[in-house]
């Protein structure tokens, strides 16, 4: 399949981005918890094209061993895209930009996991794109963040994530692939809501200090947005039961 | 003094459960004057305590702590038991009953690689791994019966409170159920068809341990499988 082309203008002149979206307005998002069954912990994420699964493992035996720390445990993280996510083949060799996006990905979630309670013990969290369109370390850490908490891993919160960007000077919400790859700046943010930290936070581009300012103010808004929707993900899988289980007690009793 | 969060309802990490003068229960942390849940979970409100009840998650072990385990590894002094937490357990050949001393015997006699064993944690803390005994009533060697391995989250509720839920799986299945901690259950029926009911049953409360009115749902599953518990037996006799 040949590079998507160019295309003329990113935003029409009614203020309509090239997939009809406004502005400010993000992609649709479908977050499933619980779907892998021999790992602890597990998510699914959709956002736009984007298709995400994590797997997390653990706290479990640290292998090999030198790397357990004695106070604290050890997160570990994978980000890997499938040699089909893209529209020419990736290698599957880790490239330089998985390593880098792995690493910023881990620093975002070691600040909400309360990893001294497991001292000794390894944490390991992968993510693997299976279908890339932009964005694709933000939306790996919101389903990152909500697989570590399906797998009963004490936590301080949920952490969101969502990138804003410039394209044809102005600044948009959640970019996808070709916005990201032909517009002017991209600002991937990474939120933690209650304890109001920000704990990713990369640019690609130029902006200015009102832009960076604007840009951010969008992200946080979003990340609330995202926040949102991940706590009613997690919470759905014990409450489908919930309403199944109690449901069939009713009708038992008036049968 | 205020509960923010609705009691008995599943919340989710970060998600504000009080504030105020409130004592730590497990599974939450204080920022301030505000409690917050650490983990997917049910709130529970006990007087000053609030404590979230986990839904999932792994087995921490306790000094203390009855738990089934698989022995992985014999050694010349002792075996390696995998107890389905994040360290390695050890069973030294000591802390097994018999004769003190040297022994001359190859320890896979007793234990092999593959067996269970019902052990209690003789010590653990975060420096150390966790050391086993297989030294009291009941305890060694797993050879009959069926073993269930169920998420040690749900260990408690399949407890119960005060062990109303156990002790009704145990009357009306007829079956004799031992529970380790970490998540390893251990059934012993009179019958096969007995023993599968029970085993039905532990994966009911695993599933639905978060429901209400989850022990007369059990009931009424085991009484339509039609397996005679122990009521029903003292009744013909």
């Amino acid at each position: 399949m040949p590079e998507p082309k160019q295309p003329e203008k990113l935003i029409d002149d009614k203020g309509i981005r090239i997939d009809g979206r406004r502005l400010d307005q993000l992609r649709p998002i479908k977050l499933e918890v619980g779907i892998l069954d021999k790992a602890d912990g597990s998510a699914y994420i959709e956002q736009g094209k984007n298709k995400i699964l994590v797997g997390v493992y653990g706290p479990r035996e640290a292998h090999p061993k030198h790397i357990a720390l004695p106070d604290r445990a050890v997160l570990r993280c994978r980000y890997r895209m499938a040699p089909f996510s893209v529209d020419e083949r990736k290698n599957p060799a880790p490239s330089r930009r998985e390593m880098e996006l792995s690493k910023v990905i881990r620093e975002s979630l070691e600040s909400v996991v309360l990893t001294d309670l497991y001292p000794r013990t390894t944490i390991d969290v992968f993510i693997e794109v299976l279908q890339s369109d932009g964005g694709s370390r933000c939306a790996g850490i919101t389903a990152a963040s909500l697989a570590l908490a399906d797998a009963g891993i004490p936590m301080r919160e949920l952490v969101a994530a969502c990138a804003v960007g410039k394209i044809q000077g102005h600044m948009v919400l959640d970019l996808s692939d070709a916005e990201d790859k032909y517009g002017e700046a991209d600002l991937p943010v990474a939120w933690v809501p209650n304890a109001n930290l920000v704990t990713l936070l990369q640019m690609d581009g130029i902006l200015t200090t009102n832009e960076f300012e604007k840009g951010l103010t969008m992200a946080l808004d979003a990340c609330k947005t995202i926040h949102g929707m991940q706590q009613e993900a997690l919470k759905k899988k014990y409450l489908v039961i919930k309403e199944v289980a109690e449901e069939r007690e009713e009708t038992e009793v008036v049968a | 003094m205020v509960i923010v969060a609705e009691p008995k309802q599943v919340v989710a990490p970060g998600e504000l459960l009080a504030e105020g003068e409130h004592v730590l229960g497990d599974n939450s942390f204080k920022v301030g004057t505000r409690i917050y849940s650490a983990c997917i979970g049910i709130l529970e409100v006990d007087g000053n305590r609030v404590t979230v009840v986990p839904l999932k998650g792994g087995y921490f072990p306790r000094v203390g702590d009855l738990v089934g385990g698989r022995i992985v590894d014999v050694g010349l002094s002792g075996w390696t038991v995998d107890i389905r937490a994040p360290y390695e357990a050890m069973l030294p050949a000591s802390e097994t009953p018999g004769p003190r001393g040297p022994r001359r015997r190859d320890l896979s006699e007793s234990f092999d690689v593959g067996d269970m064993v019902l052990s209690q944690v003789l010590a653990f803390d975060r420096t150390r791994d966790p050391l086993l005994t297989v030294k009291g009533p009941g305890l060694g060697k797993i050879s009959t019966g069926r073993v269930v391995e169920i998420s040690a989250a749900k260990i408690p509720r399949l407890i119960g409170r005060k062990g109303s839920m156990i002790s009704m799986l145990k009357r009306e299945t007829g079956c004799q159920i031992t529970v380790g901690q970490n998540g390893v259950v251990m059934v012993w029926g009179k019958s096969p068809e007995n023993e599968r009911v029970a085993v039905e049953a532990i994966y009911m409360v695993e599933r639905e341990a978060h429901t209400r009115g989850l022990t007369d749902r059990i009931r009424e599953m085991i009484a339509k499988s039609n397996v005679v518990g122990e009521v029903a037996r003292t009744q013909t006799a």
